[in-house]
Order: C-alpha cells, then structure tokens, then sequence
C-alpha cells in the first residue's frame, strides 16, 4: 500500500484528502498508531472515519466521548438485570442447592452477561477486518479518562477482572478527533499521529461538491464554493465548514436552483449559517456582493 | 501570665493612653477589661480589636467618633512598622503618642521617642497585608500575598454530572450492580435494594487576565491569584488578556510560584502593552468558548475595563460569553476607589453583560471572589 493508495481508495469512498492527511492516515494504518484530528467543525474529522470503515470494511465502532464519561460507558459493563434472573432461575430449580456461593458467583460472571462497550468491541473482535474505532471529541472527557485510553491504545488490550486479559489480534484503525476545547494531554498525544484538519482550497471544495451532491452542476458547484470562501472572510462566529457547503449544495439541488440568485441565497441561507448574528452580517454586507463574489469567481 | 495575655495587656495599655490622648476619659478598669477583651479574641484582626475597644472602651455616642479616629490613628501606626517584615508575628517598638488633627502642644515629639514610654507590641502583620492595595505591594509583600492566596479555596458551584453514584435514600434509579452483588450473599434473594443518584462534578473555571500597562500594578499580583487557582484545582483554564490573547494554563501548571509566573511572562509577549479587550474576547470566543471551554462554565474577567478598541465589540463580545458561560463575572480592582463610577467606555459597555461586579484591589477582595465563585 501506498498513500496514493490511500488518496485513491478515500477519492472511490466519497472523500477527498489532500495529501497531509492522506499521508497521516496511510501511516497511521501501516504504524498501527491512532490518528488525532484537530481542526474547525465541519471539517470532515468524523466524516474521515466513515469513509475508512467504508473502505476496510472494517465495523464503524464510534465512542462519544463526553463529560464524565467512565469504564462501565466506554468499556464494558455487566448485565446485572440478566445476572439477577439466572441466579433466582438457578434458585428456583433448585440448582443453587448444595453448592458454594463462590461457585454460584463465577457462573454469572461469563462472557455471555458481559455487555461490551465500544472500547472493548473494537479490542475484542473476532476475525474478519479490524474495526475503525472513531473516539470523537476527545477533549470533552476528564483527565482520568484520557489516562485510561492512553492504556488501551498503547497495548490494544484491555482486563476484566472476572474474565481475563482482552487482546486485539489485529489492532483496530483508531480516530481520535478534538475540537480543542481543552488541551489533549501530551501523553496521549505522543501516542498518537497528529493532523490538523484545515478548510479545503477551492478547487478541493468544488470537487467535494461535485462528488458529494452529484446533482449539482459544475457552475453551481463552484458558485457555491466561492460563495462560501467569501463567508469564511466576513468573521463570522461560526464559518461555514465542508459539511455546511455540502449541506447548501444538496438543499439548492432540491430546490432546483442552477444559478446562485439572490433569492435562493436568502432561502437557504440556513443551511449554511448558524447563528443569527451572521445571518445579519451577510445581509448587512449584502448578499448582492457576496453573488458578485461568487459568480466572478474564476 | 501567658504570653498572648502579656501582649493583649501591653495592647490595652498602649491603645488606651491613644484614646487618652484623643479626649476620651478612660478609667482603668476599661483598659483591664479591654485587655481581657484582647486576650479573648487575640490581636491579629483589625476588626476583633476594633469591636473589643468599642465594647469596652467606649461609654458614650459622642465618643465613637474619637474612637474611630484613635483607632484608626493606632492601627495604621502599628501597620506601617510592621508590613514589611513578614515572618509570623512581628515585634515592633511602638510609639504611643496621641496623634491628632487637633494637637494641643502636650503630644510627643515623634522624631524623639526617648522621652516617651515606648510599648512592645505583637500584631500579626497578614491582617494589614490581607486589606492593602495590591499596586501599593512590595516585592516582599507579593510573596506573602501569593502564600495567602495559595490557601484560597476556589470550590466553584458543582454541577449535575452523568455519572451516578451510590444513594443513601431511594430514588428512581436502581443500583443493579450493588443489588445483584447483594443478593448473592443471600442466595439471589434481592433483599436489600440499592440505588443510584447523580453526582456533581465541578464546573471548569476560565480566568481571563487583562495585563495592559493599566493593570499593571494589579496584574502582578493577580497573575499570582491566577496561578493559585491553576496550580490548586482541576478545570481551570487561565488566558492573559493584552492587545492580543495569550494561553497561560500550561505555563502556570507549575507547582512553583516564581518559576510558574516568569514562566507565564515569557509566554506573554504583550504585557504591559496596550487594551483592545473587545478583540481579545473575540479571539477567546472564537478559539476557546464557542467551541466548548465556556460553555456552563465560571468565567472571571480580570480587569479595570480601560479598553482602546471599540466599545461595541466588547459589549458584543461580552454578550456572547454571558450566552455560554454559566455565570461571567468581572473583578475589577479599581472598584473599591471612593466614589468609582465604571465611566471606562469599555467597562461601560461590558457591564449590562456581567452576572457578578466585584472589587479586585486586595487579598479580602479576592477571598470574596473565592465566595462569589462558590456560590451556585
């Protein structure tokens, strides 16, 4: 494998990396290293995850990480209410009977009332391709809990006390991404492979469109690009990301739309803007200029 | 006689003759009693003092005015000679004149306290730093200031988190994992149920600190505050405010003090420059609050809102913190000055936006951020 391999297979999937990060996760898989995305919301970080699942074949195992988040969420829990009924059955027929509560225990202590989290899933799957672990938002999660992962991305293995050692034979594609809300500790980011995500250029963002929303013609394609690289210069609170483009695109195929108007502008401008506050910013600066932007576009 | 009563009697008799001085009649059972008072409640608060000479010393309305004064007289006097050794209790030489607006030629040359009977006195010297101003701080001071604020306890109003913990009462949430361990001890008899409720986490504290040159003299004490708060709790994040904004967490991670704040001064280019804290905010929000780092969190401007940028963008700015944050409060040091109007356009415009306006001058101000902090 190569990264244009790698640049070729994301392209067939729906994804088109540059080749930072085509790099980074060609080594990522060939290292076996998780991969740590940063970068602007709407991005593509997650969307990255999808792709490779979709590539590999491998199943998409996504863990959303958040404020208190702990073992029994992320890792494994047992099934208490089904542990609760074998032993009352176990009691009722009388097969508890006569035997050591120490031996009654270890049978509700198997494999089969053992509820898998996403952690263990992607570390304790059987054959077939590996899984593609998607950790996402990273950074919302405590210290601790970063400090754990650190553990299980290290040695791909995990314990449980009442059963053993899980091990991955193949260790599974991990994506960790980060909105940088705080800083992800440098232990874990030592661990792993680094890419900051950045917007694409426009000739990217007119590709992505076109491949994303087929219906969506060439001229509108690059009409809504540039319209949108023009928003991302207006200081927005929340610039429009690829997945907002993408967004705009389909619901202007929707409509019908073959030619950015001022009308179809104001519409949709929804689907691309967040915030009423920029909603008020385009207009102020007057959706006729931004056309102008667009349609002068190369 | 123990040593705390030797020096509350010393105290006693030094303080009345002050009062003596200022015309009020004091007879001596007063100062007995008052050096009983002393000895009670020790000698280290200003206000435990004030109130033990009041109640003991004062018999009549028309004299609380020339208590106030002789107290004020005497206080000051044992301050200045004490601030700026600051080791444990300080033995000073004390002068006991009866300096007063109205001298009537029987006070005592000051600059020749030979004639006069001159009084060992104790005072503990933390109670005068605790009031004093920050921009009045020596090099000396500072450190002991950072020892006091070390102690601070910054606990921040919990929140509701995710994670369950074990009840002590019923609640609506069953606790399998501790029934069904229970029940084994009983055979799978769920005898005793056990249930679960929320527990509360505590919510991340964001500290912006303005280091223009207007700040200066309160920045370098307040970076001190800053640190303790990094350096003692979890979630705290710490940015300094200039004419543009700078990340500070890491740098003030540091377990020690001076290597933590020079450590901070490195990292921040633009002390002492300028203000434009519309932009810094803006830069902040953008960057760091929007995303996450605000949001339900305590965020806590540090600065006296002299601001050269556009005052509309910091009104904008501030609006849109008080819209993620859970509580956005401002410390302003220049509060306390009499008569402080917030007639700075840029403290002006952030002010309808601020859930909590506090003072920031000393370590007493600071101890009631701490509280205003605490409070849910």
């Amino acid at each position: 494998m190569t990264p244009a391999d790698v640049s070729a297979a994301l392209t067939a999937h729906g994804y088109l990396p540059n080749d930072g990060l085509t790099t980074s996760v060609f080594l990522a898989m060939q290292l076996r290293r998780p991969l740590l995305l940063e970068g602007e919301a709407g991005v593509g970080k997650t969307e990255l995850a999808k792709v490779l699942s979709a590539w590999t074949g491998g199943e998409l195992i996504r863990l959303q990480c958040y404020e208190g988040i702990d073992a029994a969420q992320a890792v494994y829990d047992w099934d208490y209410a089904r542990q609760l009924l074998h032993l009352r059955a176990a009691e009722a027929t009388g097969e508890t009977a006569g035997r050591s509560s120490d031996a009654v225990e270890a049978e509700l202590y198997q494999e089969r009332f053992l509820i898998k989290r996403a952690l263990l899933r992607a570390i304790g799957h059987g054959d077939g391709p590996p899984p593609v672990l998607l950790i996402d938002e990273v950074d919302r999660a405590d210290d601790e809990f970063e400090a754990y992962l650190l553990e299980v991305l290290s040695d791909y293995q995990i314990t449980v006390p009442e059963l053993g050692v899980f091990r991955a034979a193949t260790p599974p594609i991990v994506i960790l991404t980060s909105n940088r809300t705080r800083d992800v500790h440098d232990a874990l980011k030592r661990r792993c492979l680094y890419h900051w995500v950045e917007h694409p250029d426009f000739d990217r963002e007119v590709a992505i469109v076109r491949l994303r929303v087929p219906e969506c013609s060439d001229q509108l394609a690059r009409q809504v690009a540039a319209a949108v690289e023009a928003m991302r210069d207006l200081n927005l609170y929340k610039p429009p990301g690829v997945a907002e483009t993408i967004d705009w695109a389909t619901a202007l195929g929707k409509l019908g739309v073959s030619t950015l108007d001022q009308h179809s502008v104001e519409t949709t401008l929804g689907t691309v803007l967040k915030y009423r506050e920029d909603h008020d910013r385009v207009r102020k600066g007057g959706t006729q200029l931004l056309l102008e932007q667009a349609m002068g576009h190369r | 006689m123990s040593a705390n009563t030797r020096d509350a009697g010393e105290i006693a008799v030094a303080f009345t003759r002050v009062l003596r001085g200022a015309g009020v009649r004091v007879p001596t059972s007063s100062t007995i009693a008052f050096g009983e008072a002393l000895a009670e409640l020790g000698v280290d608060h200003r206000d435990h003092t004030y109130w033990a000479g009041r109640a003991t010393l004062v018999r009549r309305p028309e004299d609380i005015e020339l208590y106030d004064r002789a107290f004020a007289v005497f206080w000051e006097h044992a301050a200045a000679n004490t601030i700026f050794e600051l080791t444990e209790e300080e033995e000073i030489q004390l002068v006991v004149d009866s300096d007063d607006e109205d001298d009537d030629g029987d006070t005592p040359d000051e600059a020749d306290p030979s004639d006069e009977p001159t009084i060992e006195l104790r005072f503990s010297a933390t109670e005068i730093l605790r009031r004093k101003d920050f921009a009045d701080y020596s090099p000396t001071e500072l450190e002991q200031a950072q020892q006091l604020m070390s102690r601070l306890r910054l606990a921040g109003s919990p929140r509701r988190s995710l994670r369950l913990t074990s009840a002590d009462s019923r609640t609506a949430r069953p606790d399998l994992r501790r029934t069904v361990r229970a029940a084994m001890r009983a055979h799978g008899e769920p005898m005793r149920r056990h249930y679960l409720q929320p527990s509360t986490r505590p919510r991340r504290l964001v500290l912006l600190l303005d280091v223009s040159g207007s700040m200066e003299p309160y920045a370098r004490a307040l970076i001190r505050f800053v640190h303790a708060a990094v350096a003692g709790r979890q979630k705290v994040e710490a940015f300094a405010l200039g004419t543009r904004l700078t990340r500070i967490t890491r740098e003030l991670a540091s377990r020690d003090p001076d290597e933590a704040v020079s450590r901070a001064a490195v990292a921040v280019a633009d002390y002492g420059g300028g203000t434009r804290l519309g932009d810094g905010l803006r830069i902040f929000n953008d960057e760091w609050g929007q995303r996450g780092m605000a949001r339900g969190a305590i965020v806590v401007v540090l600065s006296d809102g002299w601001d050269r940028g556009d005052p509309e963008v910091l009104a904008e700015q501030m609006q849109r913190l008080q819209r993620v944050a859970y509580k956005l409060i401002w410390v302003n040091p220049l509060k306390v000055t009499p008569g402080y109007a917030p007639l700075a356009r840029g403290m002006a415009a952030a002010l309808p936006f601020v859930d909590e306006f506090v003072e920031g001058h000393s370590i007493d101000a600071i101890e009631h951020l701490a509280d205003v902090i605490a409070t849910p």
